[in-house]
Order: C-alpha cells, then sequence, then structure tokens
C-alpha cells in the first residue's frame, strides 16, 4: 500500500519533474478500486522522497464484479491483505500515477530520463512467495541490494511463525523508467497471490514493461509464469514470443505435489501403462477405472480394440469435466462415444452401476482415504461391485528416503492419508483376497531398488469364484 | 335381464375387447375416468398427428405400453382402449399385467356387425375398407374360449347394445389382500409347525383368555399367523383347529406357508414328495374325521397370499415380500409369499441360499414373516423375520403391533433337528441391520432427492449441491455410522437501524414477537469450533448402539462431518474426561442410557482454525499492521512541510487504531493448547440418549441439564450462561439488551436468542430455531478492520438474510429428521439421507458473513 522512493540524485527536485508531480501539493489518482495518494515527506537540497500511498476500498474491492475468480463467497475475501500490501494493485498505481515516467517522457527536463540516479526503494509490506530467495532471484540480477524484514505473524503468538510479508528496502543506480517498470512487474510476481487482472492483454502489458530486461532475466521462466497467474497456456505464449526457439514447457513450480521430481512424469506414464498392460492381459472386455482423476489411464485404454466399456468413475466433479475435455468426448465419434462413460460415484458408497464389470482399476487412489474408510471401500470394489480383475496401485513408502526432499515421514502428496511399505500393502491385499475369494499378486511398477523397491506398488487381484450366468465369464476365457 | 353391475378388482388392467365403431371408447369414457383409459387412437394422434395412421401403429402400441406400464408401477387401474381383437395383441397386456403384477381383466364388447358397419359410415374420417369390421368380428369370436388361457382373471362380455345400455356401474372390489381398514392392534405369530402347547401358551402369555373356545383379548386385540401351521411338530390338527375357529370368528388372520400348500397339494391327491415333515401330519390327520380334513382343505384353499393392514403400513407374508409386490395379486405373488426366492445357490448344509431381498428392502411398510429360522428377530429396513424355530427346539415368537415389542415362549422340546444349526450367527457382534448399514448405497443420496422430515415437510436436495456433498462426505467424513446428526447453519438478526451498528438485540426480539414466541432464551454465544459430540461409557455400547468396532468410545466431529481431532489419541483422551463427566454427575443414570450426542462449540478457536488463523486472520493483522505504519509514519513526516496531508494523516491513523482492534478481537479467541484442559467444551443440546431424542424439551431444560453435567469437571466443560426473557415484558427486553451490551462491550462474540421451546412452529410452518446478535468488535473479524468506519457501515447495513434464514430452517428440519430416525433404529441410510441433506444444502452459495 505504501511505496516510498528516495533518490540522493543532485539536485534532488530533478525527480519531481521525472514523476511529473509537484512536490508541494498532495496529488489524488482515482484507481477502480479507490485512490492513491502522492505525497513527498521530504525535499532537500540532497535528498527527495516521494510516497505512492493507495487507499483501497476493502468493501468496494469484494462487491466489485470482475474481481479474483473462484467462489465468490469465501469469507477469506472479506478479511483481506489487499488494502496493507504492495501487489497488482500497487503495479496499476504506479502505471496510473507515473506513466509519463514510465513511458520515458519529461517535459520539462527531457535530458533526464536517460539519466542513471541512485534510487533507495521502500516497500512497506509486501508478501512474498518463497521469501527471500525468491526476492534474491528477482532483485540481483538486474543490479539492486537489499535490505529486508521479515514480520511475524503475531507478536503475541511466536508459535505461529513467520508471516510472507517483508518490508523491503532495495537500493540501485537506474532510470526512474527501468526503476518502475521492474517495480510494475516484480511486485505482483513476489506477492504470487490474487492478482485483479488476468487476460490477453496481459502479455502485451509484460512484454512492453519488461521489453529491456526480461529475456535475459535469469527467472524469466518464473516471472512470466508468477505474472499470467499460473494461466499456462498465457505463459507459454508469453515464454514463446520472448523466447522464440528456447522453450520449455515443463518449467513449472511444483504445485501441492511433495515429490517424483523430473522423474514424475515418467514414473506416472509408467504406472498407466503397467495398469493398461495388466487390463489387457487379463483379457477384460468392460472395465472400470475408479478414480479417474483427469482421464489419463482412460485415454490409454480407449486407444485398445479389445475394451468394449470403459468407465471412469472420480468423486470429484471438476476431474471428470476436465477429463471429459482432455478426452474430447464431445467430439469423439458415435462408435467411440458409446465406447466410453464418465461418472460421478465414491468409493465408500456402493454403487449398481459398477457391478459386473470385467476389470476395475484404482490407480493412486486407495491413499486418498483415511485407513479408517478403507473398509467401506473394499466392500464396495469387493463384495458388491467384483469385477473379474482388480488393480491396484499405491505409492511404495519404502521408496520415499530416496527422495531428497521428503523428511522422514512426510508423504509424497498432501492428500495422502497414509503410504504403505511394502508389507503393510501385502498385509491388507492378502486379507482381501482371503476375505473376498480373490488370488493376488503384487508387482512392483517402476525400477527396482535392491533395498527399497519400486517406487510405486501394485496388487492384481483375480476372483476365484465362477459366477454361473454372468456372460463376463463367457467373454473371459479363464 | 342384463347385468345393472359387473365387479372388477379394483386394481387391474382392464384389456377392451371389441371391433372397430363397436362403441369400446363409448363405453371406457361413460365407466373409467379419462386419465384411466390409454387408447390407441389417441397415442396413434400424438406420435403421428393422424389418429388413423396405421404406419404408426408400433411407435403408438410403445407409447401405450410405456404409459401403462408407469400407471400399473404406481397402483393404477388402467383401461387400454383399443380393438385387441388378435391374440398376439393381448398377449403383450397380459403378461404386462403380470409384470407389474395387478390382474388382467377382458371386457368383451361383442357386437352385431352390422351395428358396427353402419356406426362406422357416420363416421367420415375413418375409411376402413368394407373387410376389416367383418374380419375383427370374426377374429373376436375365434378368440372368446381362449381368453381365459391366455390369462385373463375375469371375462365380462356384452352383446347387444341392449345390455351395454342396461349397465349403470363396475364396481371395484377391493383385492383379498387389502385389510387396510384393519388397525389392529394386531399379535403376528411366527411359523408354527403343529407345536400346539407352545402356541396355547404363547397367546395366553400375549394377555388372551379363553372364552368359549376362542382366545379373546381384553383390549380387542387379534392374531396374525405367518404361515406354516403344519408339518414336523407333534399337534398339527390342534394348531389348525385353533387358528380355523380364530381367523372364523373374525379374531385372526392367517396367510399360508409352503408347507400348508403342500400339505393341501397331498389332501387334493396331487402327487407331492412327502418329506421335510409332511408324514406327521398325513399321520395326525388320518386321526381327525373326514369332515374336518374337508374343513382343513377349504380352509388352506382360501387363504389369501399376503396381507396389507393398516392403512398399508404393516405387511405380513410367510416369506416376506418385495415392495412392488405389496397389495398386488399375480402367480408370482403368491409364489413369492411362500417360497421367497432363491439365488439358484445350495448352501453347505444342502439348503438352498435365499436371496436376501429384506438387504434390498427400501419400503415404506413393515414387512413382518417367518419362513427361515433366526434365532433371534431382528429388525432389517422395517423387515422382520419372527420364525424362531420353535419346532427346532428355538422358540415360538410373537411380534406386537403396533408397539413392535416381541414377545416368545421357549420349546418344550426339540421335535426335530434343523439342518442348518439355528444358531449358527447367533453371536455376530453387530445386528443385521449394522452389518448391513456398513456400506451405504449410493443411489439413496445422489441425483435430485426430497427427504421427508417431521417438521420442514419435504426438503429437496438439488442434484448439484448433492455432486458436492458426495465429494466431501467421501474423502474428508468420518465414518457415516457416527454422523447421526449436522448442526443446521445460524441465521443473524435482521440488521440494526442503529447508528455504529450491524447487528443488535431488538430485532431478534421483534422477530420472534412476530412469530407468536412469548419466551426467548440467550444464550452467551462462544467463539469455537461447532462440534458433535458422542460418548459412550464404554466401545461396547458404542458396538450396540451404532455398530461401530475399535473406532473408541466416542467421536468429536464438524459441522461438516470430519474430525474435530487430527489424532485418535487426543479424541479419545478428551472424550474420556468427558465420560468421566457423565459417569460423576450421573447422567447415565438419569437418562437411562449408556451414551449421549452433544451439540457444543469447543474451545479455543485457534485450536482447530490454526491455519486460518495463521494464513487470514493474523496475516493481515501483520499486513496491515506494517503497511499502516509505514504510512502514517510517512504522513507525519510529509505533514511537517505539507498540512494539506493532515486528512489524510488522520484517515490512516484511524486505519491503524482499527487494525489492533481487529487483532485485539481475534487474539481474544486464540489460546495455545498443550494440554487436554486447555479445551473447553461448551455444550448447549443434548441432542440424543439411547432410545430419545431431546428436541421435545426446553432449551431451559438443555441448559439446566448441561449445567449440572458441567460442574462435573469445570476444567473441560463450560456451562453456557443465559437469561430467559418474556417478550410481553419491556424491563426483561431491557435486562436481556443490556447484558449483551455487556458481553460485548467485554470483546465477546455476542448471543444466541432462540425461542423457548426447541420446535416453534406458527402458520408458517417452524420458526429460526435460532438467531445470533454478534458484537460490534468481534464482527471485524467477519467484515474486516475498518467496517467500523461509517461509510463502509452504510453500505454494509444493505445485506439480505432471506437466503440464510431459509437455508437454517432446512438444515434444523433436516438435523432433527436425523436424530429422530436415529433414536427410532431406522436404518443407517434413512438418517444419512438427513445428513447428506445438510451437507449438500451447506454448498448452497450464501454470503459466508451472515
Amino acid at each position: 500500500m505504501l511505496l516510498t522512493i528516495t533518490s540522493t540524485h543532485q539536485p534532488a527536485a530533478d525527480l519531481s519533474y521525472l514523476l511529473h508531480k509537484h512536490p508541494d501539493k498532495v496529488h489524488q489518482i482515482d484507481l477502480s478500486t479507490g485512490s492513491a495518494y502522492i505525497f513527498y515527506p521530504e525535499v532537500s537540497a540532497g535528498k527527495c522522497t516521494v510516497c505512492l500511498l493507495l487507499d483501497i476500498d476493502p468493501i468496494g474491492l469484494v462487491r466489485r464484479s470482475g474481481g479474483p475468480r473462484g467462489n465468490d463467497f469465501a469469507l477469506e475475501q472479506y478479511v483481506n491483505d489487499r488494502p496493507y500490501v504492495a501487489s497488482s494493485f500497487m503495479s496499476a498505481a504506479i502505471v496510473k500515477a507515473f506513466s509519463t515516467a514510465m513511458n520515458g517522457r519529461c517535459k520539462d527536463k527531457p535530458e533526464l530520463v536517460s539519466v542513471a540516479m541512485p534510487f533507495e526503494v521502500q516497500i512497506a509490506a509486501i508478501p512474498v512467495s518463497g521469501g527471500e530467495a525468491v526476492l534474491k532471484e528477482l532483485f540481483e540480477p538486474l543490479g539492486y541490494t537489499m535490505e529486508l524484514q521479515r514480520h511475524p505473524v503475531d507478536p503475541a503468538f511466536p508459535e505461529w511463525g513467520e508471516s510472507r510479508y517483508y518490508t523491503l528496502t532495495l537500493k540501485n543506480i537506474l532510470t526512474v523508467q527501468q526503476l518502475l517498470s521492474h517495480l510494475y512487474i516484480l511486485i505482483p510476481v513476489c506477492d504470487n497471490d490474487k492478482h485483479y487482472w488476468i487476460g490477453e492483454h496481459e502479455i502485451e502489458k509484460l512484454l512492453e514493461k519488461g521489453k529491456d530486461w526480461l529475456a535475459t532475466h535469469p527467472a524469466r521462466a518464473l516471472i512470466t509464469m508468477r505474472y499470467l497467474k499460473h494461466q499456462r497456456s498465457l505463459a507459454n505464449q508469453a515464454m514463446e514470443i520472448l523466447l522464440k526457439d528456447e522453450i520449455s514447457g515443463e518449467e513449472a513450480e511444483s504445485g501441492s505435489e511433495n515429490a517424483e521430481p523430473e522423474e514424475k512424469k515418467r514414473v506416472h506414464d509408467l504406472r498407466l501403462e503397467a495398469v493398461r498392460d495388466e487390463l489387457v492381459q487379463a483379457n477384460a472386455k468392460t472395465v472400470v477405472d475408479l478414480g479417474c482423476g483427469e482421464g489419463k489411464l482412460l485415454k490409454l485404454l480407449l486407444a485398445e480394440k479389445q475394451f468394449e466399456t470403459i468407465v471412469g468413475m472420480d468423486v470429484s466433479y471438476r476431474c471428470l469435466e476436465i477429463a471429459k475435455d482432455r478426452l474430447k468426448l464431445d467430439k469423439l465419434p458415435l462408435a467411440q462415444q458409446q465406447r466410453i462413460r464418465l461418472m460421478q460415484g465414491s468409493l465408500t458408497y456402493r454403487d449398481a452401476r459398477i457391478e459386473g464389470f470385467d476389470a476395475a482399476a484404482l490407480v493412486e487412489v486407495i491413499e486418498h482415504l483415511d485407513e479408517a474408510r478403507l473398509a467401506a471401500l473394499e466392500k464396495v470394489v469387493f463384495r458388491y461391485a467384483k469385477p473379474v480383475d482388480v488393480v491396484i496401485t499405491t505409492p511404495n513408502a519404502e521408496y520415499n528416503k530416496k527422495f531428497d526432499k521428503l523428511q522422514a515421514g512426510q508423504m509424497r502428496h498432501s492428500d495422502h492419508r497414509f503410504e504403505w511399505t511394502r508389507a503393510e500393502f501385502q498385509q491388507w491385499g492378502n486379507r482381501i483376497a482371503e476375505e473376498y475369494n480373490y488370488s493376488v499378486q503384487y508387482k512392483p511398477v517402476g525400477e527396482e531398488d535392491a533395498e527399497v523397491g519400486a517406487l510405486t506398488q501394485m496388487a492384481v487381484f483375480t476372483t476365484k469364484q465362477m459366477i454361473i450366468g454372468k456372460n463376463r465369464f463367457l467373454s473371459n476365457a479363464k | 335381464m342384463p347385468n345393472r353391475n359387473i365387479h372388477i378388482p379394483e386394481l387391474s388392467l382392464v384389456v377392451l375387447i371389441g371391433a372397430s365403431s363397436s362403441g369400446k371408447s363409448t363405453f371406457a369414457r361413460k365407466f373409467f375416468k379419462p386419465t384411466e383409459i390409454v387408447s390407441s387412437d389417441h397415442c396413434r394422434a400424438l406420435v403421428s398427428d393422424d389418429e388413423n395412421s396405421l404406419e404408426a401403429s408400433t411407435d403408438a402400441f410403445d407409447l401405450a405400453r410405456f404409459i401403462t406400464a408407469k400407471r400399473l408401477k404406481a397402483g393404477l387401474l388402467t383401461v387400454i382402449d383399443a380393438t385387441n381383437v388378435q391374440e398376439g395383441a393381448r398377449k403383450d397386456w397380459v403378461r404386462l399385467a403380470r409384470e407389474y403384477h395387478v390382474l388382467p381383466v377382458a371386457i368383451v364388447i361383442n357386437m352385431p356387425e352390422k351395428l358396427c358397419s353402419e356406426r362406422n359410415k357416420t363416421r367420415p374420417d375413418r375409411d376402413l375398407g368394407g373387410h376389416v369390421i367383418p374380419q375383427q368380428i370374426s377374429q373376436l369370436k375365434r378368440s372368446l374360449r381362449h381368453l381365459k388361457l391366455e390369462g385373463f382373471r375375469h371375462i365380462i362380455e356384452f352383446r347387444t347394445p341392449e345390455e351395454v345400455d342396461a349397465l349403470e356401474a363396475i364396481i371395484r372390489d377391493p383385492l383379498y389382500n387389502n385389510k387396510k381398514h384393519e388397525k389392529g392392534p394386531l399379535d403376528i405369530i411366527g411359523d408354527v409347525h403343529g407345536c400346539y402347547d407352545e402356541l396355547v401358551a404363547l397367546v395366553k402369555e400375549l394377555g388372551y383368555e379363553n372364552k368359549d373356545g376362542l382366545y379373546q383379548h381384553p383390549a380387542g386385540r387379534k392374531l396374525v399367523f405367518v404361515g406354516d401351521l403344519v408339518d414336523r411338530g407333534p399337534n398339527t390338527p390342534g394348531v389348525l383347529r385353533l387358528v380355523m375357529n380364530q381367523v372364523h370368528a373374525g379374531l385372526a388372520y392367517c396367510v399360508p406357508g409352503n408347507h400348508d400348500a403342500k400339505l393341501l397339494k397331498w389332501m387334493n391327491g396331487k402327487e407331492v414328495t412327502i418329506a421335510h415333515g409332511l408324514q406327521e401330519s398325513i399321520d395326525q390327520l388320518q386321526q381327525e374325521t373326514p369332515a374336518f380334513r374337508e374343513e382343513v382343505k377349504k380352509f388352506i384353499d382360501g387363504l389369501v397370499s399376503h396381507y396389507v393392514f393398516d392403512d398399508g403400513k404393516l405387511v405380513v407374508a410367510h416369506a416376506g415380500l418385495r415392495e412392488e409386490m405389496h397389495g398386488r395379486g399375480s402367480g408370482a405373488v403368491r409364489e413369492f409369499c411362500m417360497y421367497g426366492e432363491t439365488t439358484g445357490e445350495i448352501d453347505e448344509y444342502g439348503l438352498p441360499v435365499r436371496y436376501n431381498w429384506a438387504a434390498e428392502y427400501k419400503g415404506k411398510a413393515m414387512v413382518v414373516y417367518g419362513h427361515t429360522p433366526v434365532p433371534e428377530p431382528q429388525w432389517l429396513n422395517r423387515t422382520i423375520d419372527i420364525d424362531t424355530g420353535c419346532v427346532f427346539g428355538g422358540k415360538l415368537t410373537a411380534l406386537r403391533y403396533p408397539e413392535k415389542e416381541l414377545v416368545s415362549v421357549p420349546a418344550a422340546r426339540e421335535y426335530r433337528v434343523s439342518k442348518r444349526p439355528l444358531h449358527l450367527n447367533a453371536n455376530a457382534p453387530l445386528t443385521l441391520q449394522q452389518q448391513h448399514d456398513d456400506v451405504l448405497d449410493l443411489a439413496d443420496v445422489t441425483g435430485k432427492h426430497i427427504v421427508e422430515t417431521a417438521y420442514g415437510n419435504k426438503i429437496t436436495i438439488r442434484e448439484e449441491n448433492a455432486i458436492a456433498a458426495l465429494e466431501v462426505m467421501s474423502r474428508f467424513a468420518i465414518n457415516p455410522k457416527w454422523m447421526i446428526y449436522l448442526p443446521p447453519t445460524m441465521s443473524p438478526s435482521e440488521t440494526s437501524k442503529l447508528d455504529g451498528y450491524l447487528e443488535y438485540p431488538t430485532e431478534a426480539f421483534e422477530y420472534y414477537k412476530t412469530v407468536g414466541v412469548e419466551k426467548v432464551i440467550c444464550e452467551e454465544k462462544h467463539m469455537g469450533s461447532r462440534v458433535v459430540v458422542i460418548v459412550g461409557r464404554d466401545e461396547k455400547a458404542i458396538l450396540q448402539t451404532f455398530g461401530i468396532e475399535k473406532e473408541g468410545i466416542g467421536v468429536v466431529y464438524t459441522r461438516t462431518g470430519r474430525n474435530y481431532f487430527n489424532d485418535k489419541k487426543t479424541e479419545q483422551d478428551f472424550l474420556l474426561l468427558v465420560n468421566n463427566a457423565l459417569e460423576r454427575s450421573g447422567f447415565y443414570d438419569r437418562f437411562q442410557t449408556s451414551w449421549v450426542c452433544l451439540d457444543a462449540e469447543l474451545m479455543p478457536w485457534s485450536a482447530k482454525a490454526q491455519s486460518l488463523l495463521e494464513s487470514q486472520y493474523g496475516s493481515v493483522g501483520a499486513a496491515a499492521t506494517q503497511g499502516l505504519s509505514g504510512a502514517v509514519e510517512a504522513l507525519q513526516q510529509a505533514a511537517v512541510r505539507n498540512e494539506a496531508v493532515l486528512p489524510l494523516l488522520e484517515k490512516y491513523k484511524l486505519k491503524k487504531e482499527q487494525t489492533n482492534q481487529f487483532i485485539h478481537a481475534y487474539r481474544r479467541y486464540c489460546w495455545p493448547v498443550h494440554k487436554l484442559t486447555d479445551y473447553k467444551l461448551a455444550p448447549f443440546h443434548i441432542l440424543a440418549t439411547e432410545g430419545k431424542s431431546w428436541v421435545d424439551q426446553s432449551h431451559e431444560w438443555h441448559m439446566e441439564n448441561i449445567q449440572q453435567l458441567c460442574e462435573a469437571d469445570p476444567a473441560v466443560l463450560m456451562a453456557t450462561p443465559f437469561r430467559t426473557v418474556d417478550l410481553s415484558d419491556e424491563a426483561s427486553i431491557q435486562e436481556a439488551t443490556d447484558w449483551w451490551l455487556f458481553l460485548t462491550a467485554k470483546g465477546g462474540e455476542g448471543m444466541v436468542v432462540k425461542p423457548f421451546h426447541y420446535i416453534h412452529t406458527h402458520k408458517k410452518g417452524l420458526v429460526q430455531p435460532a438467531i445470533k446478535i454478534r458484537g460490534q468488535e468481534y464482527l471485524r473479524i467477519i467484515y474486516g478492520p475498518e467496517y467500523t468506519t461509517p461509510e463502509n457501515l452504510n453500505r454494509l447495513k444493505s445485506r439480505a438474510l432471506g437466503a440464510k434464514r431459509s437455508l437454517a430452517l432446512r438444515e434444523f428440519a433436516l438435523g432433527v429428521e436425523a436424530l429422530e430416525r436415529f433414536t427410532r433404529k431406522e436404518p443407517l441410510r434413512r438418517v444419512h439421507e438427513c445428513v447428506f441433506g445438510v451437507l449438500a444444502l451447506e454448498s448452497e452459495p450464501v454470503d459466508p458473513r451472515l
């Protein structure tokens, strides 16, 4: 909310010419979310300090349409740090308040535009995602030296730890236009939270304001990604324009996935292929992917003519919508459309719709349920749905020690409720097999380490029960 | 003399048979409601815009069949108005009637050809060609004698227009199984199998007295026998004599069992395998007179497959009955009633494995049956098997209706050894219902749903909300067997008209006055987390009541059905403290229960909302403190050289002060938790104990009983201060208002105003069960630090409560319904649909600040 710019350039008053704001006045600028004020706390022969102070209307912020996307009714929006920190609102204010300077013009003293001056900038409160390391990564390549002070969440409760807010002081010698363009882009990049804009023209703004320095900035991928608020398609487009043939689409930041860094993609594909192979080998004609997520396995299954009926089920409606898009279900030829169906369902409720399939797959699903709720899952799958074959994969907890990023006892994903060792998984699987009259085999997925095994473990169950009158046995010559 | 009246069964599929222009449609219109008639002409018109289009016949038939099927499924008499002169056409209707277990009735309008042809000529729109009518009539005449063979149970023929004209009414006879007017009370007795002595003992035990050879009950109760009176036991004739006498005297009802039917077959000279105790019956009946044997034959032959009693609330059938067969009549129904269904498999004792129809039963009627001996009768989805294997040395059992009490007498001895040991699963830890409830069925919760509640009428759960609830329930919620209640959302009072206040007590009192509440209770509102606490005396109590094993002596869960505590051990240790307090205060004995479900607030707020506090409230405080300190400092500096910034300085000083107040407001609800006694539990409703939900008591009763409990462990349990307010007394209102001002001046959250009685209704139905009035400072946490600035407050004052209030009522009705269903020991799916509904409604978009 408060940006203070001090220059010791001589004569100090030059700054006010450059900024095109009279030092003895209080300037008010209207913003779509409130006002900004410009005033000068100090104008002396050797020093000039100018402040840009935002007065954001907290009520208007929430009521305004076209605000942050997502759940319009989340309480957090009403108790919001936006009025008090430097964020994309600050960028919007900079552009509006100092437009002439940003555009490299100065009516009265045009020669000043290209003069590099010593600047000291202070931002009273800036949220920084990634902390000091990110600040360094962003500002040091541009020649800044910094001082920073991090603030606790609440000094009355030291156990709550440090907040993400810093008071940041930056020093550098550069033109005012350079300074403002850096701040314009990097303030929201530090924040990496809600941006009250995102659209096609943002790319233009980014490219325009960063034209002289962004292409050579070592953190350009991070800057682009965050500035465009993780809109990967927009980000990729911008990177393409920026870097032409140097593009790398996978330079994303890690999300909530804790591990499996560069191996991630490869292992994930491997796992799905292993499951597909099991289903093919099982001679299944009708398959149901329980917990199909965004439909990656379904895509593999669709490619196999063997499967006549493919059903994807997930508890998350949002996932199913993504799956529908990814599989382009609406655009498939009719014959293909009739092979596949998506539906919302849960593995803790029995469901007549999943009964009678040749095979079911549960790929990285069970670990997302509380262990106590597995009692329901096993009945839903093995007592009621009763597929002939069931393929289940889950992380092998023993392998976790090979991940540097994971601390002992930490799990691979924030939503994992448990991760089992091979012995634990097999103990569970053996009991299931015994109780529901299935045979079971365990297989590693991925390269097997002599000591800790493979990254993923897989169990393949096959029923021992012959159910007369069910056509699946006719189709399943075993 | 032609008939003036004809009789047909009240639930039948009436197939009119007659040539074109024979007068079928006129006949149908005269004797049936327009909605009862499915006309082929009309269906033809619907699918082709031309009721004479022959090309449309196939589609028209499909449509007629579809409509008819829907009507029969709903149990509605239906008339097929089509020529139906060919057997092929009729066959489909008979098949459909059987599919829905209704009786097919043929009404033949067999008019002279001349009459039809003449009538046809007057219809210019229909040119049939000269050969059609004669051909139809000849087909009709050929059909006549086959109708019975085709499956028509009633055949009525009209040969002349005079006969048709003479008919005044078609009388609809109730089905024999329809005893809906019989409301009891009844005593339903399980399979007797010739155990005469035990039968007499049981009947006496039930309070019947033998007067003039008939057993009569002083309260006018009647006996109902589920069949299998005969075979295996020592005195089949004695049993038959008793039952026949009672039935003939109108003092009992009896449905046939498979043994009874087989005995009849044998008596009728049919070839039957003599096994399963038939020999005993044969031998014993040999000792009786031929007249008695004739009487037995007539009696068994006249037995009706099943009975529907008491407005459809009770169904009695020997082997039970699926819902879609209740009150229906068909061979399949009779078959099911006597033999049930088997899976086709044979168990290890060589007996057919019975298909468990009761596990899938979702009907509203109670179904009482026998047929399969069980060690103890157990309820499953409102059905109960009361065959306790008397003849196998078990006992003879009766179910009292409507009391649902079981009365039994032990067998004098084991007359016959059962192939399948009677006490096979006698010691299973879970009841049949609890085992069945281990897994809920998705079909009971997904899609658009309507839940009938006692206080809120029918509540609709929309599909999109069910979708959201399913995800939350599946991914985060605790074992659904715990979830017997979810608390409703609570509306704030109407917005205050006073300056500086968003909420103030006046509006809440006014609201209750306008809906006819005379007395309200004001309870201090605690700021923590809303929790539902279930505690049992021990794990055994939990197992018995909830059917939950190895999950401890209880649970603490949040308003979205999640575990409050992240680790089981802390939860159980905490519950142990509550349990001790319950024991010490004598609660369990006083309430004659071994468990309790409490509605409560668990503090501190920071214990559960830690991440919210750190990421949201604490962070905003930190950001605002830094940002505003910097601003005030810069403005002060600027003010030295430029007075123009002074107004701005004042503004930012105020913001800074508001930030301090905001931080102060949330800090009040935060304290570190190092040990169990750092938690404070403030219960405010005793929701349920064994067999009882306490929503019929006043809030004063709840507060007082809770106070008594809290005294047993003040270190953890916190009694809630409250005031009872007489709304006709201004002084009383003023006193409560002052109390609110006092509480909130200290920074308290405020208070909750509730009608004196837990449930209060007025002419428009339920009134708000509670209204919160939150304090000025507390509201900073909700509306942000700067909400009190007049320009902000004035804008915030325009807020709409309608959606929130409607939601609160619906959720309240569902929550109470869940509790009552649970305490009535209804199947879990019936409880779950209510709590699922609450969760689903919570996903409706409502301003979260309310």
